[in-house]
Formats: C-alpha cells, sequence, structure tokens
C-alpha cells in the first residue's frame, strides 16, 4: 500500500497546491519528487509537532498537504498539533499513516497505533479511509486530496486477497438473506470475518470508510444482530452503530484489537490470534454472540 | 517618539492611539504588567512595518502576523481596533456569551487574525507552513511574523521549527520573542542565541522602543530567518 500511496501521491504533485510534509519516514521514497518540487516535497527530519504546524501553515496560504508518517508519530506523538494546528485553524489536510495496529509487531508497543482511528474519531468533521488492498488506496487518496476537509487514510501491510473499489458505503460481500445477523467488516480484516463466518447464517459487509460510517446503508442491513470487526481499537465504531440503531432493538457485538498491551513481539499474524482477530476467534466470539440470541 | 499619554503600564508610555481602545477593553479591571509588555511590538508590527490593512486581510499578498501567545490579546485587540481591522465597540463586551473576543484569539472570528493561538507553542510551526506556503506559490513580497514569548520559548515544539527554519534557511519569516525574563529556568546567554547558533540573524532590541523595534523588525538580510528579541526591562548589554 506505501508504494501505491508514494506513486499516487507523487502523481498529485502536478497540481500546484498539493504539497507533502514527512518526518524522515519514507523520506526516501519521495527523493525523486522531491528534486523535481524541492518547494513542495517537505522533509522537516525527526519532527513530528512541526509536520503538523508546518501542514497547517501551508493549509491557511491555499495549499493542500499530505502528511505522512509512521502512524503513532503522526496521529498520537503530535495530537494536540492536529486539534488546534488543522481543526481550530479551520484548515484541512490529508494524514496518511502506515504500520496500522501491529504491522511490525516485532518491534513492540512503540510502533503500534491500535488506538489511532479512536483518537482521531474524537475530532469533528474528519473522514478515515481503512483500505484493505492496494489497488483502493489511489482512488481513497484521489478523494481525500481532492477535498477540503481533514482526511486520515490509514494504509496496511495487511489486506484482503481482491480489492473492493468504492466500498465507503457498505457493500455486501456476502448475503445470508432476511433476518441474518450482519457483520461489518472494515478494511483489511474482510478475509478473516468470511472465512470465520462460513457455513453461518450471517450476511457480510464491507466498508474501507469508517467515518462517516454509512449509517442509511447500516440501517438498511442491519436486523436485531450487528457484529463490528475493526482492525484497530474493539469498540471504535461501537458509538456511531449504537446511535444508528437507537431506534430500534439490537444486539451489538464489537471486535477489534484489545486494550490491554501484551507485551509481546512475534507477527501480526501472532497478534491477530492473540486479539481474536484470525478466522478461528472471529468464528467463536460470532459464534458465541448468535447462540446467545437464541 | 510618542507623545506620554496618561495612563497605567508601570516604567513606560503607551502608543496614544492605542490608549483609548486598551481603555475600554480594560474597562476598570486591573491588567498585570505582562498585558502591557507587549503593547508596544503590536503597535509598531501595525503601524510600521507590516504590508495588512482592514482592506487587505485577505489578500494572499499580505504580511501574516501570527500571535503564538495567545493571551497577549489586550493589546492585540487594542490595536486591531485603533487601526480599523475590528469595530471599536466590539471591545465593549470582549469575553462575553455574543462576543467574538475571547481570552485568546480565534482567527475564524476576529477579521484580521491570522492563528487562533492560547496553547503555547503553535505559532512558529505555524509559521514555518506559512512562509513554506508562500515560497511554493512564488509569492516573495510577504513576510511571516510570529509573536513569541520567553516563556514559551520552554515549549520544545519552538525549537523543532527554530532548527528546521535556520538550517534550511528559511528567509520569509521573522520570529518576535518578547522577552519579559519570564521562562522558569531563564535562558543562559539570552534568548537570541537558541536563534543564532541555527542559523538566524538576531537582534535584541528595547521592547518599548520604538525606533529600535522598528530596525530589528525589519532587520532581516533576506537570505535567513530572522528573530527580533523585544526586551521588556533592563536590555543585556545595554547598561540601562
Amino acid at each position: 500500500m506505501r508504494d501505491t500511496f508514494v506513486a499516487s501521491a507523487t502523481g498529485f504533485l502536478a497540481d500546484p497546491r498539493t504539497t507533502i510534509v514527512l518526518a524522515d519516514i519514507s523520506a526516501d521514497a519521495f527523493t525523486e519528487a522531491g528534486r523535481r518540487y524541492p518547494d513542495r516535497v517537505v522533509n522537516v527530519g525527526i519532527r513530528e509537532q512541526l509536520m503538523i504546524g508546518v501542514a497547517g501553515g501551508l493549509a491557511l496560504t491555499g495549499q493542500r498537504p499530505i502528511v505522512h508518517s509512521y502512524a503513532p508519530f503522526l496521529v498520537e506523538r503530535a495530537y494536540e498539533q492536529i486539534k488546534l494546528d488543522l481543526d481550530h485553524q479551520g484548515v484541512g489536510a490529508v494524514l496518511v499513516s502506515i504500520g496500522a495496529s501491529y504491522d511490525r509487531a516485532e518491534a513492540g508497543r512503540t510502533h503500534l497505533a491500535p488506538a489511532d482511528v479512536a483518537l482521531i474519531d474524537t475530532l469533528d468533521g474528519w473522514t478515515v479511509h481503512v483500505p484493505g488492498h492496494p489497488d483502493e488506496v489511489p482512488d481513497l487518496l484521489h478523494d481525500a486530496v481532492c477535498g477540503l476537509h481533514s482526511t486520515y487514510l490509514r494504509l496496511s501491510l495487511r489486506g484482503n486477497a481482491r480489492a473492493y473499489p468504492k466500498a465507503g458505503g457498505l457493500q455486501v460481500v456476502r448475503d445470508a438473506g432476511a433476518g441474518a445477523a450482519l457483520l461489518v467488516a472494515v478494511g483489511p480484516v474482510l478475509d478473516a470475518a468470511l472465512a470465520a463466518v462460513a457455513g453461518l447464517p450471517v450476511t457480510v459487509a464491507y466498508t474501507h470508510r469508517p467515518r462517516p460510517f454509512d449509517v442509511t446503508g447500516l440501517r438498511a442491513l442491519a436486523g436485531g444482530e450487528v457484529v463490528v470487526v475493526e482492525p484497530y481499537l474493539a469498540g471504535t465504531s461501537t458509538r456511531v452503530v449504537a446511535e444508528a440503531l437507537a431506534d430500534r432493538p439490537h444486539r451489538l457485538l464489537s471486535l477489534g484489537v484489545g486494550r490491554a498491551e501484551l507485551r509481546r513481539y512475534g507477527t501480526a499474524g501472532d497478534h491477530d490470534r492473540w486479539h481474536g482477530l484470525d478466522p478461528a476467534g472471529l468464528r467463536r466470539a460470532v459464534g458465541r454472540f448468535l447462540t446467545r440470541a437464541g | 517618539m510618542t507623545a506620554p499619554t496618561a495612563t497605567h503600564p508601570p516604567g513606560h508610555t503607551l502608543p496614544a492611539p492605542v490608549v483609548a481602545p486598551l481603555e475600554r477593553l480594560r474597562a476598570g479591571r486591573h491588567y498585570d504588567a505582562n498585558v502591557y509588555s507587549t503593547v508596544d511590538v503590536h503597535w509598531v508590527l501595525y503601524d510600521r512595518v507590516l504590508r495588512v490593512t482592514p482592506a487587505t486581510v485577505d489578500d494572499p499578498d499580505r504580511d501574516r502576523f501570527l500571535l503564538s501567545k495567545g493571551h497577549a490579546v489586550a493589546g492585540y485587540y487594542a490595536v486591531l481596533a485603533a487601526k480599523g481591522f475590528i469595530p471599536v465597540d466590539w471591545l465593549d463586551d470582549a469575553g462575553g456569551p455574543d462576543s467574538r473576543l475571547g481570552g485568546h484569539p480565534d482567527r475564524t472570528l476576529v477579521p484580521g487574525v491570522e492563528i487562533g493561538s492560547g496553547s503555547l507553542g503553535h505559532g512558529l510551526g505555524l509559521g514555518v507552513g506559512t512562509a513554506l506556503g508562500l515560497r511554493a506559490q512564488g509569492r516573495t513580497t510577504p513576510r511571516v511574523y510570529v509573536l513569541l514569548g520567553d516563556a514559551e520559548l520552554d515549549e520544545g515544539s519552538n525549537h523543532e521549527a527554530i532548527a528546521y527554519a535556520g538550517a534550511t534557511g528559511l528567509a520569509g519569516l521573522t520570529a518576535i520573542v518578547l522577552d519579559n525574563a519570564s521562562a522558569s529556568h531563564g535562558w543562559p546567554g539570552g534568548v537570541a542565541s537558541r536563534f543564532t547558533v541555527n542559523g538566524w540573524t538576531a537582534a535584541t532590541v528595547d521592547g518599548h522602543d520604538h525606533d529600535a523595534l522598528s530596525a530589528a523588525l525589519t532587520g532581516h538580510d533576506g537570505h535567513r530567518p530572522h528573530v527580533a528579541v523585544a526586551v521588556d526591562g533592563p536590555t543585556p548589554g545595554s547598561g540601562k
């Protein structure tokens, strides 16, 4: 996904408004673009507060900043700059992260960012894209860069076997018929979710845009049982789903990355298993949830 | 020099056009000395230095003034009123439920205000980005001024901006540090040295001497970022 992002972002530099802001991460990948557009590929060094402040200043002059770094450094380290240098100034930027919840699990806690989407979700009016396949990235970046508002694009090494372009709204990928429970999979967890519910009466819908969440689609598809599977902090979308279905009796199961710090390395696959996000773990959780419905 | 006026700052007099709006804003309350420490800087900027008027607040080629120490609003609002950026009667209900003038400024509410500030350490980064944006657009005329305090320099974010702007020779940027010796642990060797070691030019002057301030604020060499340190109190090395 990062390669796709670098190629797409470099292409957007043809628009004189586009400015890429980096803090050393991925700077090598933009070296050539920087030679061609020295004033619009800005690497501030390992300075994340400045990275977001610079984005805010650029936006104040009418530039469209694409700000890119590793997820915890982009979103968590300079959260007040995101809140004040972008939102409070009334300007927007496109934030693009890599690393996701635990792409580099062996690096340990400092490089894990399961709470990034929840943190962005404390802000007002942000769009959040969580693509599940590299081929979904160019369109999402295009929509983000051509808009005026702030967007968070969360890239990952993980993903699904096939791309689902234009899946901002909920897209049904497995229809179990009327009355079936609804499982919403966000981004890279779709394949594991599909494998998990094989043989179960569960409709599966996919989205790579958890914010704004497709509330209309949710209300059209949801019956009495809803499962949300997200590749970041479990429960991040509980609020929006509960609000969307507040006028009807329903049960909701929110699955995702756990809150506890595991203090374990291993691989991303290991962390999937430990957080119950592998097919077997998801099947256990969904099975228990559906059984309790009876 | 500005004629002396009968008002309340200790140790120096205020620019005459600012006195009435500042008194209107004060509305009988007590102002601590620090409120008065930045009034001269605001006045000299808007009276002599900044190429911006109420008619050009949206002109892309205007100079930008970013108030980073957002609590220094009293003098700012008074000068904006004196120069016609905001109606003088806005001063009467500052901080009220329907007022556009808060204890920290909001750029979306006040004409001529370039940034919302209050939390310290945000203005210089925004100023670096603004200077970069203007440069990317080929606008060589406008200059970006950012007003900070010496205590505000405690915030590490400033040092990210100082190092980067100096290393890359960001020529369109001028920082102004109002030094009223309020940093808890001081700046041994002087505030200016934090900038000059990173390649900035610097001038340290009496923060209430309008001619000296004006010279310091326009003392950039066109190749590097510049800092004007405006000292409130005895100027280091001046013997005063």
